[in-house]
């Protein structure tokens, strides 16, 4: 028994002694409690927040684009999709069996389904076929009972309706590369597609909206259970251009199968009420996505239909070019309006002979016929005596020999030459000879289409530096606030000088025996002033001088001249400016002169409509200059 | 009441008991508060199933009841039965032990039960229980002198790591540190001097780098990850961390019943079994916690309670290792959700969903029970009474 009592005794020692270990380690345990669930509380609390709710964007619907009388250029579709979730299936090859019943499946597209569905969550929607018309919606919709796991969604897809009209100023949308990443959440959001040219690359931002968030209480493994908190974003905002589409139509189908251009604009406004450059093609075909031959045909097409040639073409702007040798030689007084200069055919300069396109000559031509014929000896003479420097200030105070600013991408600068570039360029000395090439538009000069009518807009303005714009309501591409109403500075060209000039372009087209008199507007109140121009693409030797000059239809396409015209309209009280550029056209009075005509009378009519309907779009008082 | 009582009248004082004095003894404090913790258990399951008694809930309350009436049957057993059959009970599990082993391995990898019908027997959780009984009774018998001779802990030592050994094996670390540990603590009340222990944990300190060789490779993970969860949030390290978050965000009150975003989103693995504590810690914070802690605390004081009222000390090795063996389930188990020991597949004793553990548990409180009723019943050292 004292055996026991001692064991007894020794048992109740080492069990306080464990007991009192055991109490330590509860007490341990109550400590952690009291770390994690009161001092570390709040991270926790956090961190469980961030588990349960996963944060979604909501893509806002993209701005329309609408022409300046609301005709739609450029919506949003719905894009029928036709989604499988594997999860609710009973076999993935049953239900795809089944669908491919009611709509095509083809092998390929059955091929990615199942590597999708292999890489994501059994509940993840997977899109089986895009772009369903209404036929195939409806067809899923009946049949929904025997398709288990079968889901049509709609996304929103980019759809211009005028399919190839406008599609150079409108562009196209497409997905987000890595150097598009600006910054926006949107562009982290799959499928969401930005503007990549014309005006839905300029006013993208404007365009897109702002995105909305919508909070979701997830799982796990990511399953959606409910939606917690839903902020709507902002639509983006609706884009109304300048154009009128209906012009904008009847001008492509005057340009037909040539690979030209076409601008016209308002001569005191900016607004570009018809740009057109042909062959086209159907922005649509982008999001659909192109077939390796469509692109192929697109890329390699001579008369790249992919350019915007109105405003990346760059032309030799041929004697178009001459406003601005005449101008700069009355400005600088190198000339009297009333100097006569006598052509007969060619012009002796030391050893070089330089030919008037009239072969017999004109005789003698003072600044007003000289303009009316186009007298190239003429401008020899004047441009020799003015210098070339003085013509490209002149030419560039018009808007040559760089970007206009039109609210476009890829506008191109065209080239106006002179000492310090051909130096820097070429390497070479400025000869005497190049005064007279380059002063009938020939030579190094180029310029784009919307560059002359530009010139021409700010030759029949009275000397303001207009600038073109496709956004009727200007808004400003970073903010998407509006812009300040311009007040275009002037380009202190005197009165007088632009009187003479626009006295000879009326002759031109308004007076027998001016270039562009068989392509005159007889429609009171409608008649045109312009400029006819042939830019000569090929050197023409003297053996062919002497064998007789080949004419265009003669030779092949790539070596005929490029036709050009500028103009504007009406002579009385000018409003509107036109430039055509037909490449490899011909003769401007032949071919670019007839298409300008037509076209001003559509625009000079659609607006006289308008006035009639007390319309708004006369010119606002201060801008009546003439 | 948690302080031994004064002599029962002499009549308990008795070598033989009729069973109306068994049943007059049933400790149903201690009933109470066993059913209290299963309660929370059940809560804690119909909210794991959210708000529905299947499939967790319903099974593991006919679980409780057949566990309450095993348990009841147990303690009417006279506790010199229990001693007289405590080494066949051992061979017994052993056998089973060596059974699953030879099975598992012909058979489908780990399996670690036997399917005996209404219930999945995992030979391991008899083998905590058997371990217990025979190592008391080893001891039971044994003077003073005796303990001190080195040899004569020879035997019982083969009796610990034999069955910890093969459980190791299958591989159940979880289980076999309990075997070890609670055997350990059973030596220690046995009255083994101190020093010995101080050498067989340096000795077996020594060895972990050769025992390292012989761990599972997800089990070398599992360690490596608890040192730093952080290193691994979506692997191995995932359920530690969001075990973590859920106590944590937790807070003091909880974040309501049924209202525990961790757990009723999944994030929380396992939330039905290992890491119970923590989906209930989610839904009552810090002060639920506290009070299911308070009562396992209860609960150890009831076992300390009737370890040292009883007279044998068989009876008192019994309570005290059942009482032990239940202590490093909650511990373990809590430890491990709250990120102080190692991810070790270790149920809260029960709430956990599943049978094994909660029949184990509960036999093992019928003993308990049993050593209580019988407390007064003098066993002489070859397990006869010697009154």
């Amino acid at each position: 028994m004292y055996h026991d009592n001692d064991r007894s005794k020794m048992f109740s020692r080492r069990a306080m002694i464990l007991a009192g270990g055991k109490a330590t380690l509860m007490g341990a345990l109550a400590a952690r409690m009291y770390y994690l669930q009161v001092m570390e509380a709040d991270k926790y609390a956090m961190q469980a927040e961030d588990n349960r709710i996963s944060t979604r964007l909501l893509a806002p619907p993209r701005g329309l684009i609408l022409d300046r009388n609301g005709i739609a250029m450029a919506v949003n579709q719905h894009n029928y999709r036709v989604m499988v979730v594997a999860e609710q299936t009973p076999s993935l090859d049953y239900t795809l069996d089944a669908l491919g019943r009611i709509i095509s499946v083809g092998d390929g597209e059955r091929a990615r389904i199942h590597k999708e569905v292999r890489r994501r969550r059994s509940f993840v929607p997977i899109s089986v076929r895009e772009n369903l018309t209404w036929e195939e919606v409806a067809r899923v919709e009946v049949n929904a009972p025997d398709l288990p796991g079968v889901v049509i969604d709609v996304g929103q897809s980019r759809f211009y309706p005028l399919e190839s009209l406008g599609a150079h100023i409108l562009g196209y949308v497409s997905a987000v590369s890595e150097a598009d990443l600006s910054g926006d959440p949107l562009e982290e959001l799959p499928g969401f597609r930005i503007g990549k040219g014309g005006v839905e690359r300029i006013y993208d931002m404007a365009l897109r909206g702002r995105h909305g968030t919508s909070s979701l209480e997830v799982n796990a493994v990511g399953r959606v259970i409910g939606e917690l908190e839903r902020k709507e974003g902002e639509p983006g905002v609706d884009l109304n251009l300048t154009l009128d589409m209906k012009l904008q139509e009847y001008a492509a189908q005057r340009l037909g199968d040539e690979s030209a251009a076409v601008v016209v604009m308002d001569i005191h406004t900016g607004d570009v009420i018809v740009m057109a450059s042909t062959p086209s093609f159907d922005p649509n075909s982008f999001n659909r996505g192109l077939s390796g031959e469509e692109w192929k045909d697109l890329s390699t097409n001579p008369r790249s239909p992919l350019s915007n040639k109105a405003i990346a073409g760059q032309f030799a702007p041929g004697s178009t070019f001459k406003l601005m040798t005449a101008l700069a030689a009355l400005e600088g007084r190198d000339i009297t309006p009333e100097m006569r200069v006598f052509c007969p055919g060619h012009l002796q300069l030391g050893s070089i002979k330089f030919h008037c396109w009239k072969k017999e000559g004109h005789g003698a031509q003072d600044l007003v016929s000289g303009i009316k014929n186009s007298c190239d000896v003429y401008f020899y003479e004047i441009a020799r005596r003015t210098g070339f420097e003085k013509i490209a200030e002149m030419a560039r105070r018009f808007g040559l020999g760089a970007p206009t600013g039109v609210d476009l991408p890829n506008e191109r600068p065209g080239l106006i030459p002179d000492k310090a570039w051909k130096k820097r360029v070429l390497k070479d000395v400025w000869h005497p000879g190049e005064n007279l090439i380059n002063g009938i538009g020939q030579g190094y000069v180029t310029a784009t289409p919307i560059q002359l009518a530009t010139m021409t807009a700010r030759v029949a303005n009275g000397g303001f530096a207009v600038v073109p714009h496709v956004a009727r309501d200007l808004i400003d591409e970073k903010t998407a606030r509006g812009r300040p109403a311009p007040n275009w500075p002037s380009l202190e060209v005197s009165r007088q000088s632009l009187t003479l000039v626009r006295k000879g372009m009326f002759g031109v087209s308004n007076e027998p025996g001016g270039t562009a008199y068989r392509a005159r507007i007889t429609q009171e109140g409608m008649w045109l002033s312009g400029k006819t121009g042939s830019a000569q693409v090929r050197r023409i030797t003297m053996r062919e001088r002497e064998t007789g000059v080949k004419k265009n239809d003669q030779l092949p396409w790539k070596e005929r001249d490029h036709a050009l015209f500028v103009a504007y309209a009406p002579e009385e009280n000018p409003r509107y400016s036109i430039a055509v550029v037909v490449e490899h056209g011909g003769g401007g009075s032949a071919v670019a002169a007839p298409i300008a005509r037509d076209i001003m009378i559509e625009v000079q009519k659609r607006d006289l409509a308008r006035i009639a309907e007390g319309g708004t779009s006369s010119p606002p008082p201060d801008l009546r200059r003439f | 009441m948690l302080r031994p009582m004064p002599r029962m009248p002499s009549r308990l004082n008795r070598t033989e008991m009729s069973m109306r004095d068994k049943i007059w003894q049933i400790n149903w404090s201690l009933i109470s508060v066993l059913t209290a913790i299963s309660c929370i258990g059940f809560a804690t399951l119909y909210s794991a199933a959210q708000g529905s008694l299947d499939p967790w809930a319903l099974r593991q309350m006919v679980r409780f009841a057949i566990g309450i009436a095993i348990m009841i049957a147990v303690a009417m057993v006279d506790l010199r039965v229990w001693m007289r059959n405590a080494y066949v009970l051992y061979g017994i599990a052993l056998v089973l032990l060596i059974a699953v082993e030879v099975k598992g391995t012909v058979g489908m990898g780990a399996q670690r039960w036997i399917d005996i019908g209404f219930i999945q027997l995992q030979p391991s959780e008899i083998m905590k229980v058997a371990l217990i009984l025979s190592l008391a009774r080893y001891f039971h018998g044994a003077g003073m002198q005796e303990i001190g001779r080195p040899l004569f802990l020879i035997p019982p030592l083969i009796m610990v790591f034999l069955p910890a050994a093969m459980v190791l094996k299958q591989p159940d670390l979880g289980t076999a540190m309990m075997l070890v540990m609670s055997s350990g603590a059973l030596f220690f009340m046995a009255g083994v001097r101190v020093w010995k222990f101080v050498v067989v944990i340096a000795g077996g300190l020594g060895i972990i780098p050769v025992a390292w060789q012989f761990l599972r490779e997800y089990q070398k993970k599992r360690v490596l990850i608890f040192m730093n969860p952080e290193d691994d949030p979506l692997g191995a390290g995932y359920h530690i961390t969001q075990s973590k978050i859920a106590l944590g965000s937790g807070g003091l009150f909880g974040k309501g019943y049924m209202m525990g975003t961790q757990s009723r989103l999944n994030f929380l693995p396992e939330k039905q079994t290992d890491f119970i504590f923590t989906m209930f810690a989610e839904e009552w914070g810090m002060m639920g916690g506290l009070v299911l802690l308070g009562l396992y605390a209860l609960l150890l004081a009831f076992g300390y309670a009737i370890a040292m009222r009883c007279r044998s000390q068989f009876g008192r090795l019994v309570a005290h290792g059942v009482t032990t063996t239940f202590f490093l389930y909650f511990f373990i188990n809590t430890a491990m959700v709250m990120g102080l020991v190692p991810v070790v597949g270790v149920p809260l004793p029960l709430i956990s969903y599943g049978g094994t553990a909660m029949l184990s548990l509960l036999f093992g409180w019928g003993l308990v029970m049993s050593a209580y009723i019988h407390r007064d019943v003098p066993i002489s050292r070859r397990g006869i009474s010697d009154d």
